[in-house]
């Protein structure tokens, strides 16, 4: 009992269980099939989703949804073409803008700042920000830059979506450059080395596949994102004009607009877009951990 | 790790050396700062805007915003109360559902799971948080909320009829399946995947002779995880159901479809109602004037509500670092 450094550890001895042999087996048993029961509950809830899914949007895939556009009120047929040019354009309208503002905040909380008090504080608003109600952030944007422009503009989506995934890379990249030993750096140093370009071309370097992964995952992140596009690129029904300005179709919006429609067509669009998009974002969260494992394995 | 000493990037750094200009060094250090800075100023921007479009609506109703549950653009008249309370109501049940699920779940990941399937299930686990949000809204209106109503509402309705108090609070006028009850147990998917891997994270962390002592005098499973891992584990699963409410606070898509977004205040867990998030997503782009104000002055209780609850999450989990 003296080799357990915890008192809680200790208090076993005094409980009822010694006496009581058949509700000390019970209660395990309990334990064990109702934490198993939760397990499959949450693993088949994802499941049925994907069902969901499959059963749904299958039967409205076709080559039309690839190459129209999305059909007005009352006409037939119709696809999603704009929607998902769109939504491409705007993840990675997104991830272009964060990607070096997460990359540099990131450095600079792992290796400039580490445990001074602004790099304290900005983790803190770091993490508030990987959690805040991204509703919040479409308002933000709205009264940032659609007010003020005039229109909706793929260009505020754009924004908003770089927003949600910069405290996402954040605190991936600061995570991973922390797992880089300090001999690395020290040697780079003792070479010489500038501060700037031992980051870059020894931290940056090793930490290589986890900066990656983070980012990957914040697209994946960003991709699905319906609220914050609501109020900044809105939602268009044809192809949206090259200069971003006006609402920019996106493929979120468009499957809210059109899943609560009372068209069937426009139904069926909306469950091909679900299945779409939601294989994508899973295939690309699979592919960022994959990637990881592998280099770790290495 | 071997890409750094390899001959290859020896040379590259020695040349980069000979190259490099503090110029680089200044501005590369600068740029760091920049962003980390881009980072503390979009937080108090959004907080900044919030209050600032909100205030007119705070000025006008005073403190009566949140007590009253009016919510009347022809008469003018905004109130907090009904989005208020069911922003709070529905994370509740999202939470009382959500919690002993996902404890349950890591200790079956940390505890029963053996070693083979551990990686998959938590990985399976995981996905459920990159599912977006509307998709959830989907699954929740279209398969959950029909069978909830067909299996669950009209039954437990029948059942409670003419009671007391379970008579209201678990009785549907319409058992349509979508409301506060249905907004709850989506939200309570929603969260478990949060949950459930922080707990497992932090559950890992607990030293192995802890649970080989308690094992090794003969406690059960049940014993270990009550009276060792739990009592280790304390504050910081505290940390993590506060970050999972926090998401369910906050939290739109999804409930928008599911929660029925009515105006009125009802003591009925089956009866359509609507949150802070949900009225947001359906009135702001038709909003203007005092509607937009009272709207942002919601946005602000509401990120004013979240930022507390995660910034208690924050500070309860001790956050997992390698040093």
């Amino acid at each position: 009992m003296d080799t357990v450094p915890s008192d809680n550890a200790v208090t076993a001895p005094s409980l009822p269980w010694r006496r009581v042999r058949r509700s000390r087996y019970v209660a395990d048993r309990v334990l064990k099939i109702v934490c198993t029961l939760f397990t499959i509950l949450g693993a088949s809830v994802l499941g049925w989703i994907l069902l969901m899914l499959l059963v749904e949007g299958v039967g409205g895939l076709s080559l039309a949804v690839f190459t129209e556009t999305t059909p007005g009120p009352g006409t037939e047929g119709g696809g999603i073409a704009n929607a998902i040019v769109g939504s491409l354009i705007l993840t990675l309208l997104g991830i272009v803008v964060a990607t070096p503002i997460g990359v540099l905040a990131g450095t600079y909380l792992a290796e400039y700042g580490r445990t001074s008090k602004l790099a304290t504080a900005i983790r803190f608003v770091n993490d508030i920000l990987l959690a805040a109600p991204s509703i919040l952030i479409g308002l933000f944007v709205y009264l940032l830059m659609v007010e003020p422009m005039g229109a909706y503009s793929g260009w505020a989506g754009g924004v908003a979506l770089a927003i949600i995934a910069v405290p996402v890379i954040v605190r991936s990249t600061e995570d991973m450059l922390r797992l880089v030993p300090g001999s690395l750096r020290e040697a780079g140093a003792a070479l010489g080395a500038p501060m700037a370009t031992v980051i870059v071309k020894i931290s940056w370097k090793a930490a290589r596949a986890g900066m990656v992964t983070g980012v990957i995952l914040a697209t994946a992140r960003i991709a699905g994102e319906t609220a914050p596009l609501l109020f900044t690129a809105l939602n268009n029904s044809f192809w949206f004009s090259p200069n971003l300005m006006g609402g920019v179709s996106n493929l979120p919006v468009t499957i809210y607009q059109f899943a609560l429609a009372p068209y069937q067509n426009w139904r069926e669009l909306a469950w091909a877009g679900a299945l779409i998009i939601t294989l994508s974002i899973l295939a690309l969260s699979v592919a960022a951990r994959l990637l990881l494992r592998k280099d770790k394995a290495r | 790790m071997a890409v750094v000493s390899d001959k290859a990037s020896m040379s590259n750094l020695q040349m980069v050396r000979r190259r490099a200009s503090p110029a680089f060094d200044q501005g590369f250090r600068w740029a760091a700062y920049g962003s980390a800075l881009i980072v503390l100023a979009v937080l108090t921007g959004i907080i900044g805007t919030m209050a600032y479009g909100g205030w007119p609506a705070f000025q006008k109703f005073g403190f009566g915003f949140i007590t009253s549950s009016a919510w009347n653009v022809g008469k003018e008249q905004y109130g907090a109360w009904v989005a208020v309370s069911g922003t709070l109501t529905s994370a509740l049940i999202a939470l009382v559902i959500g919690v002993p699920v996902s404890i349950g779940i890591a200790v079956f990941l940390t505890q029963l799971c053996p070693p083979w399937l551990r990686h998959p299930v938590s990985t399976v686990i995981e996905l459920l948080a990159a599912v977006p949000s509307i998709i959830y809204g989907m699954w929740g209106l279209f398969v959950f909320a029909p069978l909830f109503a067909r299996y669950v509402q009209v039954p437990l309705s029948n059942l409670v009829e003419g009671m007391p108090i379970l008579g209201t609070v678990l009785y549907a006028r319409v058992p349509s399946g979508v409301g506060m009850l249905t907004a709850g147990i989506i939200l309570a998917i929603m969260i478990i995947p949060f949950i459930a891997s922080i707990t497992r994270d932090i559950l890992d962390q607990i030293p192995t002779v802890l649970r080989e002592s308690a094992y090794g005098i003969g406690c059960t499973t049940w014993e270990v995880v009550r009276y060792v891992l739990l009592p280790q584990a304390g504050v910081s699963i505290i940390g993590a159901v506060m970050l999972g409410l926090g998401r369910a606070l906050g939290e739109t898509m999804a409930v928008t479809f599911v929660i029925g977004n009515a105006n009125r205040l009802s003591l009925s867990l089956f009866d359509p109602s609507s949150t802070i998030a949900s009225r947001i997503a359906n009135e702001f782009n038709e909003a203007s004037g005092m509607q937009m104000n009272a709207l942002l002055a919601l946005g602000c209780i509401l990120f004013i509500v979240t930022f507390v609850v995660l910034a208690l999450a924050r500070l309860l989990i001790a956050r997992v670092k390698t040093h």
